[in-house]
Parts: structure tokens; C-alpha cells; sequence
């Protein structure tokens, strides 16, 4: 009797799980997990992952960056001039409605643009849009944005963060209403809001000729599951479609079970440590003001190892200081093999034979601060472990620097070196370096026009940044994206869920 | 009386006070705002003019001053991160948490007050042993795993119930029985002991030689004594439940007060955390205060203090 209630029970579960998948596919809406909260969609007014993926769902941006070639192509614009180096023309493309019926002409960007820019309105993201001074209107479907500072990164900003808002909506709603109801010209349109729990989408039928495709599925529905077992109990119980950001543990699990697809895709973020080379913490002794103490520390982590037991998937081992398909991250840099002899040797050399104490410091992935931790013990580099709130530790950073410390950065998908780089070795108050030299380099880069010579001035800088160990940069990111058999999708190496490039199989 | 009850309310005030003070400073000294907000892809630059924008390069008492000049006006301000006012955000997290509160503090004395009595009538007996197994389980279990484990067996295996969510009741079982089961030892094993002690004591005795029925001597004159200090404990585990449910609402996704709380500290969200702040140190109060009428209620001799 007992034996019949359990394999009846199990049955029905696996009736259950079936039937759940195919009534999805059949009631054409997937069912999505974020993990995060996202509190207001408007994508100016929050800085998470999941607000990304938000943006490129409902909005469009001027310019479209193909994610498998790089490319730049036009979306909102078809196409783009610089008239001088402060100003970007751009022409407008004709037929556009957003989502509530406005029609997208000059002033939808001029608007968006003009409010961005100005700091009172309060965007959070302030590095996306600062480099904006303002638009002007030439005509109904020509517009030309102005810009601060040269900033040749302005296309690529242009066709990721920066996303066009209607005008007179935009007006009326402002952020909060944008958030709850927003509107946008993008593939799918925002059918209801429960902030930050729940978010229902619907294809756009009237979806422009854009180079993001056409949506197929019909309906994409978000929910926020915080835990990870929750949302895959979920999945197996056929109320979940997708779930990503899988770690990597249970993503295995899941495809030795041959039950759902599991895809593992790299991100642009990168994990490196920062040494206090420019001696900010004060410390009458400070080993890493040298340089061999810095290239010791290089040499004596197993970044190959790290990959291979915790990262796993596509992870990438990475020398140079920035993520390798970036614009102008120069791969000829100086790379530093495991080799944990040298290591000890250079430390001798500069006057610790016996190694020395330091402070050890990280905000996230303990278990990986922790592997870091003991490759430096090993060779003689004693580490006091201490891991704080993300916020704490940049104002420590900020303030007085630390020894050594776990960061890790993600560009904020920006696939330009300037996101990452040009962000720590500009003499900021994040930057443990200092060196002049390689500010200056940065800046040429940062603000040439010329492809050419942006390319070989990061390469200048990030080629000083590996010789004088400035970082030791040590692997890129993944991520696992996990569902059913009934989805057709490849994940692109920017950890953004493109619902547009989703099909039922 | 009425004094009583003023002095009371005062002190109350006071302690809201007090903790609201303490709180604002404390989420200064955790984090810089300002940074938290930028989130992490933003530069030094941009994180000082966000310190600007939201005028956090005041000083922390003037900050204060002006939040407290607003919520003693009603006003809570509006989320740096929702960009909805405190108030209705809060409103609306708070019906999901009171629901699972209530119904979680129902289900453990529903539970735990008959077993503690069943437990202290035959002590030793086999089921007082089970009733002690039951609440060395429930203080023993963590409260994410158990909740998995009902996951499991009722979502996956079963599909009798929704595993995540708060759309309906039949999402608040789950969660109930875990928030309740947890609170659920204490109550029992209190129970069990008060009831134990006044069983052994004379007045007990005198009514068993009235004659009076085993029923009527147990429910109307020993677990009307033993049950005051459940109803204090049962007051402050209500608190509890109610600012502490975190884990249970982020296993079931129930998305009440209690993870808001959690994830505004998390992002520094102050205007979020003071309100919530100033929620959950009034439900103390007010349930303190509650427990005591009550118990002035079961016991006369209290009435007087």
C-alpha cells in the first residue's frame, strides 16, 4: 500500500512536470526567475543585472551592438557622423511607435537625452550618461548629441545603457511612473508591474525592423525567487521555464540529470587583485610598494586551477587588465605562470625571505578570496582575511586604500577598455597605482578618434600595468543559464537574457 | 489605570526614539550610502555626485533631524531605490508578513499549547517523549532546510502545493508551517513545565477533592495559571515573527516586510530601513504591552500592578 501511495506519488509528479512544461509552451509564456529584486525598472534609476535585461526587453537604443560580432549596427538611428570630436550627428529612423502609440521622432531623444544628462534629475547609473552634455533637434528625424569630452566609447554607450524614453510620457510619468508602467519602443512590452516581485511581458506585434530580431514568445513572465533551491524546485516542478546565474555546483548537477539545457556562457566581468603600489595605506612597511614582492604575488597564484576547481565553464584565464573582447584590450602583456619557487625567490630578493604579514581584504565570492588567500600563503605571504559589505570596503578604499585587496569588475557590459581600465589607473580615488605615466596613455586612448591609436595607447598602458604587476588580473566570470527542453536560446557573453532571441522548439 | 497606560505609552515613544537614532547612525557607520546606491559599476566621481544629488554630504544630525521632522509629520520619504514612498511600499509588504505572522503564531500555540498540556498530564509517558522529539526537531532544524524539505515532498512530489509565491492561502500553508513550527518548542516545553508545577500545587488538589471533573480541573483552573507566561512568550515570538520571517519569506518568495527590510539594509535604502525600523520596534512595543493586559485579564492579582 505504502510502496503504491510512492511510486503513484512520484508518477504524478512526473505527469505534473510534463504537462506543466507543454502548457506553457501551448499558453506561450515563459516563466522566468530573477534572484535579485529589481525596485524600478526605469533603467536610469537602478544599476542591477536584472535592470539590464529589463532595458534591452522593453527599450531600444539609438545603436545596436551585435553581440556575436561586435558590430555596430543602427536600431533607433540609422545612421551616425561625427562632426567634430565634441559632436555626434545622428539620423533618426522613420515609423517607430512606442508601446503607448507616440510616435519616435527627434524630440523623444533630445528629451531623453537633455534629462539624463542633467545631474539634478539623479540618474544612478552617472557614468553611463555623464559624457553627454545635451542634444539639439535639426530637424524632425536629425539629431546631434553633444558631448563634455572627446569620448570615442560614445557609440558603445550609445548601444547598450543609453535607451530612448517617449517624450511626452516620460514628462508626465518621471521615474516612478516610468518604473510601474514603463513604455518604450523595445520587443516586448511591459503588461504589469509589481515592483520588484513580479513582471509580466508581452511581444510587441508592431515591432520595428530592428537588428535585435523579432520576438517569437508570446508572453514573459518574471517572477523574483531569492533562493537558488527555491527557484530550481520550481523548475522541476514545471512552474519555472529559466533560471540563470546558476552557480556552478548545482548547474552540473542539473546536466548530468539530462532533464533541461544547461548553457554556460562567460561574462565581461573580471577578477583580479589591486596592490598598494602607490603606498595610500601609510604602512611604515610596505612590501607591495615593490616590485617583485607584486610580481611574486603574480606568480604565485594558480589561475589555471582556480578556473578548473571553482569558476569552471567558460571562464578564461586573463593577464592583461581588462576582459579580452574589449575594444583595446591588448593581449601582449607581460603573463605571469604559476610558480610558486619564483614566487619565494623574487620575495627573497626584495628582502622577505621568510614572507610577511598583510592584510587580505574581499566583499564577495568568499570561496574564491579564500583560494587567493592560500596560494599567498604558501609562499610565505601570511594573510589576515577580512571580507566586508561591498560598500565598506570601496570607502576603505576610497579613503586610505588597503594592502591588497579581491576586486572583481564587470564594465557594466561595456565592451571598451575605457570601462575598466581608464576606471582605475586615472589617478581616482580608487586608483592603488598612481602611475603617470600610464594615466597619461590612458587619457590619449580615452579620448583619441582614431581606432588605430586608441588601440595601441591601451596597449602601451595595460602593457606598464602587467610589467610593473600593478594588478594581478586572474580569470574572467561565467554564468549558467539552465531550461526546459521546450527553449531554443543561445546566451551571449555580456550576461544579458535577450527574451527576443528566445524560441519554443 | 490610565496613567499607567500614558507612563507606558511615553516610554514607548521614547524607545522608538532611541531606536531610530541608533539605527541612522549605524547604517552611516556600515557603508556610505552613496556608493551603495551608485552600485558597483560606478566610478569615485560619480559616487560623490550621488552623495551630492541626495545630500548625504551633510552631516549625519542634520540628515536625521530632517527625517524625523518628516515622519513625525507622516512623511517617510521615498525609497532611493523604488522610488515609491516608504509608506506604501511598506503598507503593502507589511499585509504579506502580518498574514504569515499571524497565521504562523496561530498554528505554533494551536500546536504547542495541546501537546504541552497532553505532555505535563502523563509525564514520562510515551507521549511526552514524542511531543519532546517534536520539539527538539523543530529547534533543531534550520528553518531554510525544513522548508525545502516541504518543497520537496508538496510541491514536486505531491503537487499539492505551490512552492513559491503569495498570490493565494493555499501559499501561506507552507510558510506557516515553517515560521509556526519554529516558534512552536518554546511555547510547548513552557507550557508543559508551568502546567507540571501547578498541577503539584495545593489548589489543585482542593478542586480534584470538590469532586470537580478531570477536564474542568485541568482547562479551567491549572492551564489558566500556567498559560501567563506562554502568552508573554507567545507575544515576543509574534515580534519576532514579524521582523524575523527573512529566511521563510526568501525560501518561499513571499517578498513581506521582513526581506524588504533585509535587502534595503543590504543596499543602504535609508528611508526604507527607518520606517521599517520604527514598524518593527512599535509591534515589540505594542505587543509587549498587549501581553501584559492579557495577562492582567487571566490573572486578577496583576491587575493591580
Amino acid at each position: 500500500m505504502k510502496r503504491n501511495l510512492i511510486t503513484g506519488a512520484v508518477a504524478a509528479s512526473a505527469i505534473m512536470a510534463a504537462t506543466g512544461a507543454y502548457a506553457d509552451k501551448a499558453s506561450d509564456t515563459l516563466n522566468v526567475a530573477f534572484t535579485k529584486e529589481l525596485e524600478n525598472v526605469d533603467s536610469y534609476f537602478n544599476s542591477s543585472r536584472e535592470g539590464v535585461v529589463m532595458q534591452r526587453a522593453v527599450w531600444d537604443g539609438l545603436i545596436y551592438r551585435d553581440p556575436s560580432t561586435n558590430e555596430y549596427i543602427g536600431n533607433l538611428a540609422t545612421e551616425w557622423n561625427w562632426i567634430d570630436d565634441l559632436t555626434l550627428e545622428l539620423k533618426l529612423r522613420e515609423g517607430v511607435k512606442f508601446h503607448n502609440g507616440e510616435p519616435f521622432n527627434a524630440d523623444d531623444v533630445v528629451y531623453t537625452v537633455n534629462f539624463v544628462a542633467d545631474e539634478a534629475n539623479g540618474v544612478k547609473t552617472q557614468r553611463n550618461v555623464n559624457w553627454m552634455k545635451s542634444a539639439e533637434k535639426i530637424d524632425d528625424y536629425t539629431v546631434r548629441i553633444h558631448l563634455k569630452n572627446p569620448f570615442p566609447a560614445a557609440v558603445e554607450f550609445l548601444s547598450g545603457p543609453v535607451s530612448i524614453y517617449p517624450n511626452e510620457y516620460y514628462a508626465e510619468a518621471g521615474p516612478t511612473g516610468m518604473g510601474l508602467k514603463p513604455v518604450g519602443t523595445g520587443p516586448y512590452k511591459v503588461v504589469s508591474v509589481e515592483p520588484g516581485k513580479h513582471f509580466v511581458l508581452e511581444k510587441n506585434e508592431n515591432y520595428h525592423d530592428s537588428p535585435k530580431g523579432q520576438p517569437t514568445i508570446g508572453k514573459i513572465d518574471i517572477r523574483t525567487i531569492p533562493d537558488v533551491n527555491t527557484q530550481m524546485a520550481e523548475l522541476f516542478g514545471g512552474t519555472l521555464d529559466l533560471i540563470w546565474q546558476v552557480p556552478a555546483d548545482q548547474s552540473e548537477k542539473l546536466a548530468e540529470m539530462g532533464q533541461f539545457t544547461v548553457a554556460n556562457e562567460s561574462t565581461m566581468r573580471i577578477g583580479y587583485l589591486t596592490m598598494d603600489a602607490a603606498g595610500r595605506t601609510g604602512n611604515a612597511d610596505n612590501p607591495f610598494a615593490d616590485v617583485r614582492v607584486r610580481r611574486a604575488v603574480n606568480h604565485a597564484i594558480d589561475r589555471e586551477g582556480l578556473v578548473k576547481a571553482l569558476l569552471k565553464g567558460k571562464s578564461q584565464v586573463v593577464y592583461s587588465a581588462c576582459f579580452p573582447s574589449q575594444f583595446g584590450c591588448s593581449q601582449d602583456v607581460a603573463e605571469y605562470e604559476y610558480d610558486p619557487e619564483k614566487a619565494k625567490a623574487l620575495l627573497a630578493e626584495a628582502g622577505y625571505p621568510d614572507g610577511f604579514k598583510t592584510e587580505f581584504y574581499a566583499y564577495r565570492d568568499r570561496e574564491y578570496a579564500e583560494a587567493i588567500a592560500s596560494f599567498l600563503n604558501a609562499v610565505g605571504i601570511e594573510t589576515d582575511f577580512k571580507m566586508l559589505q561591498y560598500s565598506a570596503l570601496r570607502e576603505l578604499r576610497m579613503s586610505s586604500g588597503t594592502p591588497i585587496s579581491f576586486q572583481t569588475w564587470g564594465s557594466y557590459s561595456i565592451n571598451d577598455t575605457s570601462a575598466i581600465t581608464s576606471q582605475f589607473f586615472k589617478h581616482g580615488s580608487l586608483d592603488d597605482t598612481r602611475d603617470d605615466e600610464v594615466k597619461e596613455w590612458l587619457d590619449i586612448a580615452d579620448r583619441a578618434t582614431d581606432p588605430e591609436k586608441r588601440k595601441e595607447y591601451y596597449a602601451k598602458a595595460l602593457q606598464k600595468i602587467a610589467d610593473q604587476a600593478y594588478w594581478a588580473p586572474m580569470f574572467s566570470y561565467n554564468t549558467n543559464y539552465v531550461f526546459t527542453k521546450d527553449v531554443e536560446y543561445t546566451p551571449t557573453a555580456d550576461e544579458v537574457l535577450r527574451f527576443h532571441a528566445m524560441t519554443w522548439k | 489605570m490610565i496613567k499607567f497606560i500614558l507612563k507606558r505609552l511615553g516610554l514607548a515613544l521614547l524607545v522608538a526614539l532611541t531606536v531610530s537614532a541608533i539605527s541612522f547612525s549605524l547604517l552611516f557607520m556600515s557603508g556610505d550610502p552613496a556608493a551603495a546606491i551608485a552600485g558597483e559599476t560606478a566610478s569615485g566621481e560619480d559616487i560623490e555626485a550621488i552623495r551630492r544629488i541626495y545630500g548625504f554630504d551633510r552631516p549625519v544630525l542634520v540628515q536625521y533631524w530632517e527625517w524625523l521632522l518628516g515622519a513625525l509629520q507622516g512623511n517617510f520619504g521615498e525609497s532611493y531605490y523604488f522610488k515609491l514612498p516608504v509608506a506604501d511600499l511598506i503598507a503593502e509588504r507589511l499585509s504579506i508578513t502580518m498574514t504569515l505572522g499571524v497565521c504562523g503564531i496561530t498554528f505554533a500555540l494551536v500546536t504547542a499549547v495541546p501537546l504541552g498540556v497532553a505532555a505535563a498530564m502523563r509525564p514520562n509517558s510515551l507521549i511526552d517523549r514524542a511531543a519532546l522529539l517534536l520539539s527538539v526537531m523543530g529547534q533543531a532544524m534550520p528553518s531554510f532546510w525544513f522548508g525545502l524539505i516541504l518543497i520537496v515532498i508538496f510541491s514536486i512530489q505531491l503537487g499539492l502545493l505551490p512552492p513559491s509565491g503569495s498570490s493565494t492561502p493555499i501559499h501561506f500553508i507552507m510558510p506557516t508551517i515553517v515560521l509556526g513550527y519554529y516558534a512552536m518548542p518554546a511555547i510547548m516545553r513552557l507550557t508543559r513545565a508551568g502546567m507540571l508545577e501547578v498541577l503539584s500545587s495545593d489548589y489543585i488538589r482542593t478542586a480534584r477533592a470538590k469532586g470537580a471533573s478531570e477536564v474542568r480541573v485541568m482547562f479551567r483552573h491549572a492551564l489558566r495559571n500556567a498559560i501567563i507566561p506562554v502568552v508573554s512568550l507567545a507575544a515576543v515570538q509574534m515580534g519576532f515573527m514579524l521582523g524575523g520571517s527573512i529566511v521563510v519569506e526568501s525560501i518561499f518568495a513571499l517578498h513581506g516586510a521582513g526581506y524588504l527590510a533585509w535587502e534595503s539594509i543590504g543596499r543602504n535604502d535609508l528611508p526604507t530601513v527607518q520606517a521599517l525600523i520604527l514598524v518593527f520596534s512599535g509591534f515589540y512595543i505594542v505587543f509587549t504591552f498587549l501581553a501584559d493586559v492579557l495577562n492582567a485579564w487571566l490573572d486578577p492579582r496583576m491587575r493591580t500592578a
